[in-house]
């Protein structure tokens, strides 16, 4: 499995930002097997970084290793769109599970 | 708060020209003003001005946020204008906020979110750059990148907080749907609502109208009603503010010859220098002939006369004017006579009225001709038109300007014109041309019909051309009807038979 390189984007230490830390943590120990780095930038400390990464809405977590980059934005609490964004889910998966498994 | 209330919110010039007239002053300083109008109703233009002019007048820095266009697209668009944004991008003076949709770059959305990116990214360009002045181009771009709309609300109502705390005077831009209808897409007037500013494109009569409308301004004095604009080569956005024309032009009474010693008896000793007079005639009258005297007065007196030819070439000018003994080209030579020949349909009329008013500006004329008027008013609307008149007569009236209008009648005997009926009450003198009609002939008679501030000739006095150019002669009598706009009228020549008959018994 290669490593991941997550790099989660927040804006102070809101409530918000504190979910998605947690939420991030625990979706990486569930699935990632000790395989990941999660970086976290307070964009109100380094505002720049933000202009790099032309974030937005906050929070964005965004993948950048491996590739191909993915955007999530929002607290990570809906894990499966979390597993879908970071392509550890595949569509069909993601459909399926989305349908209630129709076909 | 009374005291308070009382005391307006102060205004940030923005350089625009004419905009200051219609706001007052400006835009509200240190506040948000919403900036509606439907696509194409030019509000990038109006946002990247706002900065442009801050920068380049007054150095005032800005920053500029993009929803829809990338930087890249912006920097291109706007060079046609003259404004060089990379320069100043270099230079410290503009920064960009690129909150443009990545090609390809979808994002997943888990849970909630708000746009805090985006604020703090605002807020660190705001202080980068030192900048006092903030555009948003254009607010529905981004409610359709993110489906929280309740976010986006959220945010723009805190940047215009955090804007407002930093001193920061700032324009967002908003689509409209219809130009007449509500103020903006998304409810975005309701959180943004202190100050708001309507773009129009209106298609009225197959042709386009741009107006600006200062919609309200919270505690703060603006003109009211739609007000043109037109978008200018090198220049962008140039209002044309008609509510900015005072009655407050001196009226002198010096008197200036009209070309004509005869004309000059007829208006009691010649035409005042400050006024506007309007020739009104059917085709072949003898209105550019009236034109071309005037011209030579002004010329005789060493007088710089401008003329604006609507309806024939330079050369034909040129040419009729040698043909009624007076020398155009001698003229020129002498730089005291500039013709401005152009088609009306070249250009809109707002343009029209700009290029006159910089030709005027250049020249410095003594006189202005403008002949006719009537051919501009077939390329306008009636309401486009009677503006455009407006427009023009104060701004030369405020340069102490003498002009002389001609107008075409519809008819050839009789009747008034459009033309005539839109802005007689804006000028100041007006002299009839007719066809009078006797024994099978058609003769040409000549009226001041109305001569403010002065006594004037009543007669219809008939007038001949010859290679010398006009020559007024006796009153018409015993003719009647002349004026009348029915053709149906009692046929002169029998009152004249009728009367003759009884004198001569």
């Amino acid at each position: 499995m290669p490593e991941y390189l997550l790099k989660l984007y927040i804006t102070g230490q809101t409530n918000r930002s504190k979910r998605a830390i947690a939420n991030l943590r625990q979706i990486c120990e569930q699935t990632l097997q000790g395989q990941y780095r999660i970086v976290i930038i307070d964009i109100q400390e380094q505002p720049q970084l933000a202009e790099d990464e032309r974030i937005l809405a906050t929070p964005t977590l965004i993948k950048e290793l491996p590739e191909p980059i993915r955007r999530i934005i929002g607290d990570l609490s809906d894990t499966e769109q979390v597993l879908f964004g970071l392509d550890l889910k595949t569509d069909t998966e993601f459909i399926n599970n989305h349908t209630g498994g129709e076909s | 708060m009374s005291t308070q209330a009382s005391k307006s919110v102060p205004k940030l010039e923005t350089g625009i020209p004419g905009f200051e007239h219609i706001t007052d002053g400006g835009l509200p300083k240190g506040r948000t003003t919403l900036l509606s109008g439907t696509a194409g109703s030019a509000k990038t233009v109006f946002a990247v001005q706002f900065l442009a002019e801050g920068i380049s007048r007054m150095d005032e820095h800005g920053v500029f946020v993009t929803f829809e266009e990338t930087p890249d697209d912006i920097r291109k668009n706007m060079t046609g204008f003259g404004w060089d944004i990379e320069t100043w991008e270099a230079e410290g003076k503009w920064a960009f906020v690129d909150a443009s949709p990545q090609p390809g770059e979808e994002s997943v959305v888990s849970g909630s979110y708000d746009m805090g990116g985006l604020l703090a990214r605002i807020e660190y360009a705001v202080r980068q750059v030192g900048a006092t002045r903030l555009s948003m181009d254009s607010l529905g771009a981004i409610f359709t990148q993110f489906a929280d709309g309740g976010a986006i609300r959220r945010v723009l109502l805190r940047i215009a907080s955090t804007l407002k705390q930093m001193g920061v005077t700032a324009v967002m831009t908003a689509e409209r749907v219809q130009e007449y209808g509500d103020i903006a897409r998304f409810g975005i007037e309701e959180f943004v609502a202190d100050n708001v500013i309507i773009l129009r494109n209106a298609l009225e009569e197959e042709k386009r109208r741009r107006t600006v409308e200062i919609l309200k301004f919270r505690g703060a004095p603006h003109q009211k009603g739609e007000f043109p604009f037109t978008i200018v080569p090198n220049q962008g956005i140039v209002a044309i503010p008609l509510s900015a024309i005072e009655l407050k032009q001196q009226s002198s009474n010096i008197r200036v010859t009209s070309g004509s010693s005869e004309m000059d008896k007829m208006c009691g000793g010649g035409f005042f220098r400050d006024s506007i007079i309007l020739v009104s005639g059917a085709t072949g009258t003898g209105k550019t002939l009236l034109t071309t005297h005037f011209i030579a007065g002004g010329t005789n007196n060493n007088e710089r006369c401008l003329l604006f030819a609507f309806e024939e070439s330079r050369e034909q000018l040129f040419r009729n004017a040698g043909g009624w003994g007076f020398d155009f080209e001698q003229m020129e030579q002498a730089g005291l006579l500039k013709v401005v020949c152009a088609y009306p349909e070249m250009a809109g009329l707002e343009d029209h009225l700009l290029n006159m008013r910089a030709a005027i500006t250049e020249f410095q004329p003594h006189r202005i001709a403008v002949d006719s008027l009537s051919a501009i008013e077939r390329i306008s609307t009636i309401k486009g038109f009677r503006e455009f008149v407006i427009g023009l007569t104060s701004f030369i009236k405020q340069k102490e300007i003498i002009g002389l209008f001609t107008a075409t009648t519809p008819t050839l005997v009789g009747g008034t014109s459009i033309t005539e009926a839109h802005i007689s009450t804006i000028t100041d003198s007006i002299i009839l041309l007719r066809y009078v009609e006797m024994f099978g002939e058609m003769r040409r008679g000549l009226t001041v019909l109305k001569m403010r501030g002065s006594i004037h000739d009543k007669d219809i006095r008939e007038f001949v051309i010859d290679n010398q150019g006009m020559h007024i002669g006796k009153p018409f009598r015993n003719v009647a009807g002349i004026l009348v706009g029915n053709p149906t009228q009692i046929a002169p020549e029998e009152i004249d038979r009728i009367s003759g008959l009884f004198s001569q018994e």
